[in-house]
């Protein structure tokens, strides 16, 4: 029991540790870059003089030394005070973040269901026959998969389904005469316009985790009580689904906490595309006119649904596998590298393997 | 050169063997293709890829222009020449530096260990915990896109995997008989990772390399595509799909080749690496 609390704690602390370094290393390399948002506003207006730039400074704090600047900034944290924007409208940081999460939060978590309820059965058929024909159609498919940008399959889609043949809106959230549309007519509306989003969500990470379903079932299936419970002659479903998958999902349950960063990434470029009023765009917008406060809100968010993801994903990998309850051993993370966590180079990390 | 095999191997049947090595030599064949095509691009480009020719605007495909012109009037095809000649660049220097900084943190954090070890792993950990594609972005548009920072910002976070693969591999051969005969001989530290340690542990470097390339080639194209990577008037396949989506609907050719170019060269380069990683590490056969 004590073991159990000490590892909890030792995770926290790691998590701590984690969170200060992303915050330090975000804030330093945003500060530190050339080039201040004040550049803009007045360079912009002819009639901004320098006294100007100093009082605008003066008020965003930015005349001050870098470490002050990042002190104010975690003083304000720690009251759970974003600051406010830099643009136009000054608004609060949260405020702007806020209306956006459920747009993107809704797709991400709705294209994760429909990724794993593709991916969970592609892999153990993959596997079930490795080296048969559905194994090597869904290789190839894979392959294609990792080499195919989703923006330029989005482009591919928009062509063909909002062009070609035009069946579905190819850009914004809603159509013209949203607000006149009934309570089933909207919803259908919203359908339509997600629809192509959401399939690219869906594809971006299907190719990686029906790949990582293969390998984590094809790891078990050589396990000598796979090959038991075959010699007592029970029929294959039984050995699938209540030998083999259920111990083949646990590393999949790690690779859902690992692959946060990646869909933060994917919502920027898929909602700029699609002109979705997300996060993604949200952060484009502030990065492009180096709204810092925001910038650094966005970024403090991308960190704690991270480190979140990566805490879900301990402590479902604890709850779901008595092994790693009791000994307290190896940590989830450890585990997937032995299983070769295989998720190509989309998400730009090769995959581990652990020999020692 | 690495550990015996653990488990024992099935023999190949006749199927798996076309299947491994047919891999290879699509991989090597498009990489091949591509690579010489974007080398050779100022030879074999029928135009100037920037060459601006307002009689030729949005032309579909023909013998002229193989595959078409773009809205000012420049030759498609010129321009999926030269700009694989960035994707090539961009994808050699960034992997080329985050392997240099993963391979010097991955030995110096496997054969010191203890704080070291546990400093440098954290780094490691901290740098995976980022949206790093955020952070990517924040860099270029503050930092001015250009060739150099994309490179160098591609480069500076995509090392981590580079740096666990040799700590693993460090690890594992800093105990062994000929490190050791080494360690007895007087070799001092710097030496033994050199000579030693590092020739044994690029296997596995030389794999997720050749991933790596793939990876960067495709962070570039969607910085590009995202208007914050290579700038115009210089052609790279993402920035040629972000003009194309401007005029989708008059000329879908202009969306459809740089992505096939794209398409071609991740594939190439991720069935290369994953062919490499069969030959030379048996134990990962799978």
């Amino acid at each position: 029991m004590t073991r159990t609390l000490l590892r909890i704690a030792a995770k926290l602390a790691w998590v701590a540790v984690v969170f200060f370094g992303i915050t330090v290393i975000s804030f330093w390399v945003i500060h530190l870059a050339p080039g201040k948002p004040t550049d803009l506003q007045t360079t912009l207006n002819p009639g901004a003089s320098a006294v100007a730039r100093e009082r605008l400074e003066k008020l965003y704090g930015l005349d001050q030394p870098i470490h002050v600047q990042y002190g104010q900034w975690v003083a304000r944290m720690a009251r759970l005070d974003f600051g406010r924007s830099m643009s136009g409208d000054s608004r609060p940081v949260w405020d702007k973040i806020e209306e956006r999460l459920p747009l993107t939060f809704g797709m991400n978590i709705i294209s994760l269901i429909l990724t794993l309820a593709v991916a969970i059965p592609i892999g153990v058929a993959a596997a079930w026959r490795q080296g048969g024909t559905f194994d090597r159609i869904s290789t190839v498919v894979v392959f294609a998969g990792f080499a195919m940008p989703s923006f330029w399959l989005a482009l591919l889609l928009m062509l063909l389904l909002g062009i070609v043949w035009p069946v579905l809106p190819i850009s914004g959230l809603t159509s013209l005469g949203f607000a006149k549309l009934s309570f089933w007519g909207k919803a259908w509306d919203l359908c339509r316009h997600l629809a192509l989003p959401v399939f690219l969500y869906t594809f971006g990470s299907l190719a990686g985790m029906s790949r990582f379903m293969r390998t984590s079932m094809l790891e078990v299936l050589r396990q000598d009580y796979i090959l038991t419970a075959r010699a007592k002659g029970l029929p294959a479903r039984t050995v699938i689904f209540r030998h083999a998958m259920r111990n083949a999902l646990l590393p999949v349950i790690t690779i859902l906490g690992l692959s946060v960063p990646g869909l933060i990434g994917g919502s920027v470029i898929i909602e700029s595309i699609f002109a979705l009023p997300g996060l993604g765009q949200l952060f484009y917008q502030a990065v492009m006119s180096r709204d810092y406060p925001l910038i650094m809100g966005s970024l403090v968010l991308g960190a704690v649904l991270t480190l979140a993801g990566n805490l879900l994903a301990d402590a479902g990998y604890g709850l779901a596998d008595p092994r790693i309850r009791q000994s307290g051993g190896q940590s989830a993370e450890q585990s997937v590298e032995q299983t070769g966590g295989q998720t190509g180079a989309q998400s730009g990390e090769p995959s581990g393997k652990e020999s020692a | 050169m690495s550990a015996p095999a653990v488990r024992k191997r099935k023999p190949l049947s006749p199927p798996t063997w076309l299947e491994r090595y047919g891999m290879l030599a699509l991989g090597v064949l498009l990489v091949g293709g591509m690579s010489l095509a974007a080398l050779l691009a100022p030879w074999i480009a029928p135009y100037d890829p920037n060459a601006i020719n307002v009689d030729a605007l949005l032309l579909t495909p023909s013998l002229a222009h193989p595959l078409g012109t773009d809205a000012l009037g420049r030759d498609v095809f010129s321009r999926i020449l030269f700009g694989g000649r960035v994707s090539l660049w961009v994808g050699f220097v960034a992997v080329g530096i985050s392997t240099g900084i993963g391979l010097a943190l991955g030995l110096i954090s496997g054969y010191f260990g203890r704080i070291t070890d546990e400093i440098i792993m954290r780094l490691v950990d901290v740098m995976l915990c980022f949206p790093s594609f955020f952070l990517i972005l924040a860099v270029i548009a503050f930092l001015e896109p250009s060739l150099t920072n994309i490179m160098a910002v591609i480069g500076l976070t995509s090392w981590m995997g580079v740096a666990r693969l040799v700590r693993a591999e460090t690890l594992s051969l800093r105990g062994r008989d000929f490190v050791l005969a080494a360690k007895v001989a007087g070799a001092g530290p710097g030496r033994i990772i050199v000579r030693h340690i590092l020739p044994n542990a690029l296997a596995p470097v030389l794999v997720s390399a050749t991933l790596g390339v793939a990876g960067a080639i495709l962070v570039e194209s969607s910085l590009s595509f995202l208007g914050l990577g290579v700038q115009p008037p210089d052609a790279s396949w993402g920035n040629m799909l972000m003009d194309g989506k401007e005029v989708l609907e008059v000329a879908p050719w202009l969306s459809v080749y740089p992505g096939l170019a794209i398409l071609f060269t991740v594939l190439g380069y991720n069935l290369l690496g994953e062919s490499l990683r069969d030959i030379l590490d048996p134990r990962l056969r799978r």
